[in-house]
């Protein structure tokens, strides 16, 4: 601090400012002080019986490859880092306890855009080394790619994408390692009107397959409470209008059906026009990015996502910590949990894509999130939603959507 | 005319005067088997040319001929009647949004096979044309070159904002043409370049024959007029707005063919690579290649395409490359690599032969060199 | 019939015609659109001033606006300010800190401008290159200005890193004023009136005029061309890099590497409104642009405003390429 202060002054001497003292009484204001005291609910223990990347130290294989697909560096890197991070980790606790069964993880960056990944997508299901693919954490991505996977054979894990249609094009190469939409669109709207007391609602939508999507179900969920729509692009930055039109319906609570990328500057002009709203975003807007982003107006934030919060797995997040010097994200155990099925498999002695799709088919077993089995359209039996809300500048757990 | 240019003028011309000292059937001769060479290409799958295993070859070589397909058609608006067209991306977006709009299950329209829409969509680009050429091709050089860029975004900013053209949801499953393999699966798919690089090819031949021709009709005489002083060709009675009107409809319908083209084999049309910057690419790619020269453009077109996919490294770096390509270009070889040439046209060969006794001379003065007049008010 | 009736309808369903949200923010619209027509005005002025001296339709323009913004949210950060909550400052710290942004700003665009000229255009007027090839070279400098900032700092724009909130001080017809609103509008008037007066009184400006009245005769009585090349350059950097800095204040989360695009393309349609060349035409043209653009936003939906912008450039283009002024550094004297 000190040395801040000495530049300032420097700085401040520079252009012939004053009033030097004063630096003294600049303060940071603290965000998350007025959010109602919630009672918290407990994170899930980490099951005994979850499956570990590392196996049994034993399996023999050739030298095998899967694939991570999603966004790296591209549009809300963020979420994809936390898969990639995730995946990473699993490939690398197994390779270190099996010598005898090296998988390589091939990183495949589609910048999380729908026209970018197809051609991505096709150099994956054309390198034959790879037998596997977790990823495409996007809705809109993976609806445009998702038939290359199915034409090629190649199994895809989803750790993300949430939107319910697809999983009903037939693919039979889709699985999805979540609740879709459907879901979480009836659970935001439990939440919102039921604990967050608001009949009000605004719903806030952006032109993506997930948000569109989402705000179709969240708005049928609703019912009657919602109150308005309105429509942001992709990239968007000026919320001018849709902000004035946000303030003249005066709701009580905003729903943004989106990713963070967006959501972080409409949340704050949201709240330098003196909407004092609630604001929920759903999994794509839960990310310390919005967090930072968003600045003091996230302190007011509630997310909703059908991901497990990952408190209590700690194992996991110790090696997670180490391994990519941050603590696990949103979807970070999901993906950690997916490239170990997969894993799992190649363990099991299946070397090629037909053989290790079956696997995945059939699989059956407990993960550090959940309970993994499919059913033949690719969905998971039981999923479950949580809510978290932001403390002390940072994402917490809230309470469990039941 | 620079130290540089002349050089290289010199080195290129025994290689131009060898090809324009054979007869027709000799020109066939060599063509026909590097035809052929072109279309085994991607079977080939040669090792030094191969993009394999960062980039699928068959997709690569795909999409080196969508670019040249592209700067063909662009070609003919900036390179022969000397219209800078900055919104080029918005007749290839619209044709890939006709495309999409007919064939896609994600369309609320009639259903017609990929080879029907393919005229419609160049049709409507051309109706496009037309519409945005009526009033804006009174203007002159860079007023036209912003009003172009304008609408391009218009363009861009519709699909955005229209519902029914779905934003950044986009289209899945465009149509692509019929046929199918052995095991039943259709023979164009999004995995396969080698299918839609073959038709890529061959309507970029046929492309080349109507477009050579035209250039050595009447309205090819008169676009070259109107590029090197269009008060002098109006003066001559060339009626310059309507070839002017001609020039900017085919070239949009041609970028309207490579749009359809582009989303039928991804398979995929959303609103998110109709960008300005893409427009800026298909210029890059015609002026590096030589504006005005159809050969040059192909090379350009191969150049910007086909080296960011064979040396990924660089890909990150493409635009960054290419625009100090430009700025170096205009500087030292504004004509291009290979410029465009002044020549006869229409009896060209025979004039030649009885002239000089052997094919046509090459003097490197195009569009690019030659002063354009002030625009006068 | 191939096109579908439910097609047209929906069309027109995505458009709303509401004169009504018209009236209601009719005030409000306008202190926006003049606090963002100001901005244009302040980079249209750089289009215009080399257009008139040079004919040349400065394409890189909008790059060396947004090197400005970056510059701005460089500074910030360079104070110790990090994205995330806005600080609470005492009046004086924050003018001080605001003056510092602003002068960077201005030094960097300013800087960018001279360095493009030198390094871009220069060699080209050098060798009598034709206009076509400095349009193109222009466009190649653009590329290459957005590249640079797109692999240095990435594809996503920088975090919003703000010293103040906009607040609302006073209200106007019931329009609110914020102190953001304030800032921008009277500090550009002052750069406006400030390069008028430079313009139109000083020497340099006598300099700038006379070349773009007749670049030979200005020679041979005198004036020094490659300088006062340099000087305009300079000049619409700085304006640029000053509006860059009202951007930033206004939309915090503005540095994107593609975010002048918009904006550049706009100032231009600016210029042309008011005439390209002539200074106070740039200016009409600015506020022009930012009142229509704000006015239907409200009449068509917030998503129409880009789209208003171009087609109002597309028809004056059309039907006035002189635009309202008329054209000329040099004769247009008002």
């Amino acid at each position: 601090m000190q040395k801040a202060r000495l530049s300032r002054v420097i700085v401040l001497a520079a252009v012939g400012a004053v009033a030097l003292g004063a630096c003294s009484a600049r303060n940071e204001s603290d965000s998350g002080g007025d959010t109602p005291p919630q009672s918290q609910a407990a994170a899930p223990a980490q099951a005994s019986n979850a499956a570990n990347p590392a196996g049994d130290g034993k399996a023999q294989c050739a030298p095998t490859s899967i694939a991570y697909a999603g966004t790296i560096n591209g549009n809300n890197a963020a979420l994809g880092q936390n898969i990639l991070y995730g995946v990473d980790l699993a490939v690398t606790q197994h390779n270190k306890a099996n010598p005898g069964c090296q998988v390589k993880l091939e990183k495949f960056e589609t910048e999380g855009t729908p026209d970018k990944a197809p051609g991505i997508v096709t150099q994956i299901a054309n390198t034959n080394s790879i037998i596997g693919v977790v990823g495409l954490p996007f809705s809109g991505e993976s609806k445009a790619a998702g038939n290359i996977f199915n034409d090629k054979g190649l199994v895809q894990l989803t750790p993300s994408a949430t939107n319910p249609t697809l999983s009903q094009n037939g693919w039979k190469t889709f699985f999805r390692g979540l609740g879709n939409d459907n879901t979480q669109g009836p659970a935001a709207a439990q939440f919102i009107t039921q604990e967050l007391k608001a009949d009000k609602v605004c719903v806030v939508r952006d032109d993506s397959e997930y948000g569109t999507g989402l705000a179709d179900a969240i708005t049928k969920a609703l019912g009657e409470k919602a109150t308005c729509q309105q429509t942001v692009k992709t990239k968007q930055i000026d919320f001018a209008a849709v902000v004035n039109d946000i303030k003249s319906k005066s709701p009580q609570a905003i729903f943004y059906s989106g990713y963070y990328q967006e959501a972080a500057p409409l949340a704050q002009q949201l709240s330098d026009a003196g909407v004092d709203a609630k604001f929920v975003g759903p999994d794509g807007v839960k990310d310390d990015e919005f967090v930072k982003g968003a600045g003091d107006a996230a302190a007011k934030a509630y997310f909703t996502c059908p991901c497990v919060p990952a408190d209590q797995f700690t194992d996991f997040s110790t090696a997670y910590k180490a391994a990519s010097g941050k603590d696990p994200g949103t979807y970070s155990p999901e993906g950690y949990d997916l490239a170990t099925i997969l894993l799992k498999g190649i363990d099991a002695g299946k070397k090629d894509r037909a053989s290790l799709l079956d696997f995945v088919k059939t699989y059956d077993g407990q993960g550090l999130t959940k309970h993994f089995k499919w059913d033949d359209k690719g969905e998971l039996a039981k999923t479950t939603v949580w809510t978290y809300k932001v403390e002390g500048g940072k994402i917490v757990r809230n309470t469990e959507i039941k | 005319m620079t130290e540089g240019t002349k050089t290289a003028v010199g080195k290129r011309r025994p290689l131009g005067e060898w090809w324009n000292n054979l007869s027709r059937v000799q020109q066939w001769g060599v063509l026909i088997p590097l035809v052929a060479l072109v279309y085994l290409l991607p079977v080939l799958n040669p090792p030094i040319l191969s993009t394999e295993p960062g980039y699928d070859f068959p997709i690569a070589m795909f999409e080196v001929a969508r670019y040249a397909l592209v700067a063909i058609g662009l070609n003919v608006v900036v390179g022969q009647a000397g219209l800078l067209d900055l919104g080029y991306i918005g007749f290839f977006a619209i044709g890939a949004y006709v495309a999409a709009l007919f064939t896609s299950p994600d369309s609320s329209l009639s259903k017609l096979p990929f080879l029907v829409v393919l005229p419609i969509a160049m049709v409507v680009t051309m109706i496009f044309g037309v519409i945005l050429g009526t009033p804006t091709l009174r203007l002159r050089g860079d007023y036209l070159a912003i009003v172009t860029l304008g609408f391009g975004e218009i363009v861009r900013l519709l699909a955005d904002n229209i519902d029914p053209l779905r934003g950044n949801r986009g289209f899945q499953e465009v149509g692509h043409p019929p046929g199918t393999n052995a095991d039943g699966s259709s023979l164009f798919n999004n995995t396969n370049g080698i299918p839609w690089y073959w038709l890529c090819v061959t309507i970029i031949i046929l492309i080349l024959f109507l477009v050579g021709n035209l250039e050595r009709s009447r309205v090819g005489r008169a676009w070259v007029a109107i590029r090197d002083d269009e008060d002098a060709a109006e003066i001559m009675g060339v009626p310059t707005f309507k070839f002017k009107i001609w020039a900017f409809a085919g070239g949009a319908a041609i970028g309207g063919l490579s749009g359809a083209l582009y989303a039928g084999q991804l398979g995929f049309v959303n609103n998110q690579k109709f960008d300005v910057v893409t427009s800026m690419l298909f210029l890059a790619a015609v002026i590096l290649g030589g504006s005005g020269n159809k050969v040059g453009v192909l090379v350009g077109a191969i150049v910007v395409a086909y080296v960011p996919l064979r040396f990924l490294v660089i890909a990150d770096y493409k635009y960054l490359i290419f625009g100090l390509a430009l700025i170096i270009l205009m500087i030292f070889r504004p004509g291009g690599l290979l410029g465009a040439r002044q020549r006869l046209l229409t009896y060209g060969r025979q004039a030649y032969q009885r002239l000089l006794g052997k094919g046509e001379q090459i003097s490197s003065d195009g569009a690019m060199v030659t002063d354009e007049p002030e625009r006068s008010h | 019939m191939l096109i579908h009736h439910e097609l047209t309808t929906h069309v027109l369903a995505d458009i709303k015609f509401d004169p009504g949200a018209f009236v209601d923010q009719f005030w409000q619209n306008t202190v926006d659109g003049l606090s963002q027509g100001s901005i244009y005005a302040l980079v249209a002025l750089g289009y215009t001033l080399v257009y008139g001296v040079l004919k040349l339709i400065n394409f890189a323009h909008s790059e060396v606006f947004i090197y400005g913004a970056y510059a701005t949210w460089f500074t910030f950060y360079g104070l110790g300010f990090r994205p995330g909550s806005t600080p609470d400052l005492p009046v004086f710290e924050l003018i001080g800190f605001l003056l510092l942004a602003l002068v960077v700003s201005m030094l960097v665009s300013g800087g960018t401008a001279v360095v493009l000229e030198r390094v871009a255009y220069r060699p080209l007027r050098k060798r009598g290159a034709p206009r076509l090839a400095f349009l193109i070279t222009a466009i190649g400098a653009s590329f290459v200005l957005q590249q640079i900032l797109f692999l240095t700092r990435g594809g996503n724009a920088e975090r919003s890193i703000r010293l103040m909130k906009p607040e609302a001080q006073f209200t106007i017809f019931g329009a609110e004023i914020t102190n953001v609103t304030l800032i921008i509008i009277i500090a550009s008037v002052v750069l406006m009136v400030f390069a008028d007066v430079f313009v139109n009184r000083t020497k340099f400006g006598r300099g700038i005029r006379a070349v773009a009245q007749d670049p030979d005769t200005a020679t041979l009585m005198g004036v020094n061309k490659e300088r006062i090349i340099i000087l305009t350059f300079l000049i619409g950097g700085l304006l640029a890099g000053a509006a860059a800095f009202f951007y930033m204040i206004k939309n915090p989360q503005g540095a994107s590497y593609q975010g002048g695009f918009i904006l550049g393309i706009k100032a231009f349609t600016a210029a042309v409104l008011g005439g390209i060349g002539n200074l106070r035409g740039a200016l009409l043209g600015g506020i022009l642009l930012g009142l229509v653009e704000n006015y239907g936003q409200a009449f068509f939906g917030g998503n129409w405003r880009d789209v208003v912008a171009f087609v109002l450039l597309v028809l004056i283009l059309m039907f006035r390429p002189t635009g309202i002024l008329g054209e000329s550094l040099g004769k247009a004297r008002v």
